[in-house]
């Protein structure tokens, strides 16, 4: 059950690569958090109940309520656009990402064997990578964030994988979750779109060496 | 006592925050100050004892600790005179500012000490906070954009630095507990896995690097310099870069014990060498004062991190070189302001004859280059010769060679600006509009610059001491 959990996570991140709306990347980083929230409800068994809850509040309301929510309030107050506008064609962002899982599975073959669970670094090795990728390839403000909000659920796959041995850690997952998304989302997306009216990096170059 | 001082700082911050008062911002500034010495001093008397069970007063804290107050009170003092005479000043922008100075400060100072890589990764999340708050405090446009690059950056940095120690967890998981401190890291080296402990090693360092200021992630920290405050910056380029370093570097000692040591090595090596490269180039092709003070600090940083490679008499150099290098380049940063208020620009093309402005101003800036540029009466020049002769030693000849070559190119570049600034006059520039600065604004330059001369040429023993406890740990 868990590992099919994990591979509709892994699925769901191919689903982003080629999505062109940006209504759909809200809605798959939703769903992550919905998925998060049961890996995480499976997985973490053994540690105690005050902080399970915690956990568990943390991937339902946060990552699939409120961010979305969140989300979406930025897109219809700046006047997004709906087109996702990426620098490289859907094929080929489909491409890369097929060639980011398949270097991570070749990566987990060569570790040694450990007390992890290989589908786990897999599958966040992956998510993080890909969420470089899309960092890198987007055009838009917004889809940057949403790439760091894609790492972070990454994250927050390989911490649940530690979870039992070591809650403390998970703890601060959570943490750097939410103060980085508070920083980023909270502060200056809201600025950011009140000086930039279309917010493109495109206009964010004039820090520059000459 | 560390809880003293760490709810103490919160409470002023706290109040700095909240309260627009002119006097009550200044008074609380300063109560601030006399806690950081006072702790400064506390932890000196205490010298490696652990409190609070994570932080731990051992010789690399000291020395960071030492050098961040002595950069602290400089700091707070142009701040005041930069706060007072911008024009654009308001109530609540003076409170931000000192809010986030006050807690940057304790969040470094807590790094610095802190035994356990957890522990060191919440406070570099403050550090973001508080930095980001310093460099957007002219609220313009490039203010922004300098502060949202900062802030994405590092919190990509930090959730990598969060990987790392991850993976770290994993490769401990033969250790049987779940104390990832330094100390029990380090006592139970061999019961690390090695594959899981490579991972965990790229990742916290490639983290680190945006606080460091070290190639991949240095862009952040450039773009930072150039947009905060001159005193904000010289805290950023000095206190903040130490904190980067003393992250890497406890993470290096354990590698060190394992035989991980010469990988671990090539890596800083080689992200040190491209530093190095990426400062030389834009080094020559910037016409921002204040970016070629930030790539110069690349530069520095690169160096250090090539001696930690090399080894040897290279771990005592670098750890002498970052510490003389936070002295001097914030003594060049506090002098910007002055810079700034003669010209109104800082634009290379549109500064010049700088010694007829403003004496004292330019004789510091041209003390600081000749540090900075680690020429021989200098205390950089000692450390420099002493990185070089480590790689020299651990037969990195062409190393060596290419560094010396890209150095010459940096030199060139950095002496072109600085004598253009201080001697050629610049076009179109209206003499009747700069203002009296007085000499006294520079005293604080001179200690600083000063002081890194007395501690490169004639390092006090006790100074030396603490040097050599700290890369006691590491292979020799």
């Amino acid at each position: 059950m868990l590992h099919v959990l994990l591979i509709i996570f892994l699925i769901s991140l191919f689903y982003m690569s080629i999505a062109n709306r940006m209504s759909t990347y809200v809605n798959v980083l939703a769903l992550q958090g919905i998925l998060l929230f049961f890996v995480a409800f499976l997985e973490l068994k053994h540690i105690n109940t005050v902080n399970l809850i915690l956990i568990l509040l943390e991937t339902i309301i946060f990552k699939s309520v409120a961010v979305p929510v969140f989300l979406n309030y930025v897109l219809k107050r700046n006047h997004i656009t709906r087109e996702a506008e990426p620098y490289l064609p859907n094929f080929v962002s489909l491409i890369i990402t097929t060639v980011i899982v398949v270097t991570t599975i070749l990566l987990s073959k060569t570790m040694e064997e450990s007390y992890l669970d290989k589908m786990y670094f897999v599958v966040a090795l992956s998510t993080l990578f890909t969420g470089l990728y899309f960092i890198a390839s987007r055009r838009k403000i917004i889809t940057h964030v949403m790439g760091y909000l894609v790492i972070e659920n990454g994250v927050f796959v390989l911490s649940l994988a530690v979870g039992n041995e070591m809650p403390m850690l998970v703890n601060l997952g959570i943490m750097l979750d939410i103060f980085a998304s508070v920083l980023i989302l909270g502060i200056f997306l809201n600025k950011i779109g009140d000086v930039f009216k279309d917010i493109d990096v495109d206009q964010l170059t004039n820090l520059k060496d000459d | 006592m560390i809880e003293i001082y760490l709810i103490g700082s919160v409470l002023i911050s706290i109040g700095l925050f909240f309260n627009r008062g002119k006097v009550l911002n200044y008074t609380l500034i300063w109560l601030f100050m006399a806690l950081q010495c006072a702790f400064t001093l506390y932890a000196c008397l205490n010298y490696n004892q652990t409190e609070s069970t994570y932080f731990t007063f051992d010789s690399l804290g000291i020395i960071m600790l030492l050098t961040a107050t002595i950069i602290a009170i400089p700091a707070v003092i142009h701040s005041h005179i930069y706060i007072e005479e911008s024009e654009e000043r308001t109530p609540r922008s003076r409170a931000t500012y000192f809010g986030a100075m006050a807690l940057l400060i304790t969040a470094v100072s807590s790094a610095y000490l802190a035994n356990h890589i957890a522990v060191v990764w919440i406070f570099t999340e403050i550090t973001t906070l508080s930095a980001s708050a310093l460099i957007y405090h002219h609220r313009n446009k490039l203010a922004l954009e300098g502060t949202w690059k900062y802030v994405f950056i590092c919190a990509i940095s930090i959730t990598f630095v969060f990987i790392g120690i991850l993976f770290l967890s994993l490769s401990f998981a033969k250790g049987g507990s779940d104390d990832l401190s330094y100390k029990n890291l380090l006592g139970h080296s061999s019961l690390l896995n090695l594959s899981w402990l490579r991972l965990a090693f790229l990742f916290i360092f490639t983290g680190f690097t945006a606080k460091l200021g070290l190639f991949p992630m240095f862009t952040a920290g450039v773009d930072a310099k150039d947009k905060a405050p001159g005193p904000a910056a010289a805290l950023l380029s000095s206190i903040v870069m130490c904190m980067g370093f003393v992250g890497i570097f406890r993470m290096y000692i354990i590698m060190a014990n394992t035989p991980l040591l010469h990988w671990a090595g090539m890596v800083i090596g080689i992200a040190a060498f491209l530093s190095l490269f990426i400062a030389a180039v834009y080094m020559i092709k910037v016409k921002n004062i204040k970016r070629m003070m930030a790539y110069s600090s690349v530069e520095h940083m690169g160096l250090v991190m090539l001696g930690i490679a090399a080894g040897g008499i290279g771990y005592y150099a670098a750890i002498l070189h970052i510490v003389l290098h936070s002295f001097v380049k914030s003594s060049l940063f506090f002098q910007y302001n002055q810079l700034y208020r003669v010209f109104k620009n800082k634009n290379i093309y549109h500064l010049g004859n700088y010694f007829k402005y403003n004496t004292t101003g330019a004789i510091v800036v041209l003390l600081a280059f000749i540090s900075v540029t680690a020429m021989p009466p200098s205390g950089m020049f000692v450390s420099e010769f002493l990185i070089f002769r480590s790689l020299f030693e651990s037969n990195q000849l062409i190393v060596l060679l290419v560094v010396l070559l890209l150095l010459t190119l940096i030199i060139w570049a950095f002496a072109k600006n600085i004598f253009k600034i201080l001697f050629i006059p610049a076009v179109n520039f209206d003499e009747s509009t700069v203002p009296a600065i007085s000499p006294w604004r520079s005293v604080s330059q001179f200690i600083l610059i000063g002081g890194a001369a007395y501690l490169g040429l004639n390092p006090p023993p006790a100074f030396v001491d603490l040097i050599k406890d700290s890369i006691m740990l590491l292979p020799h």
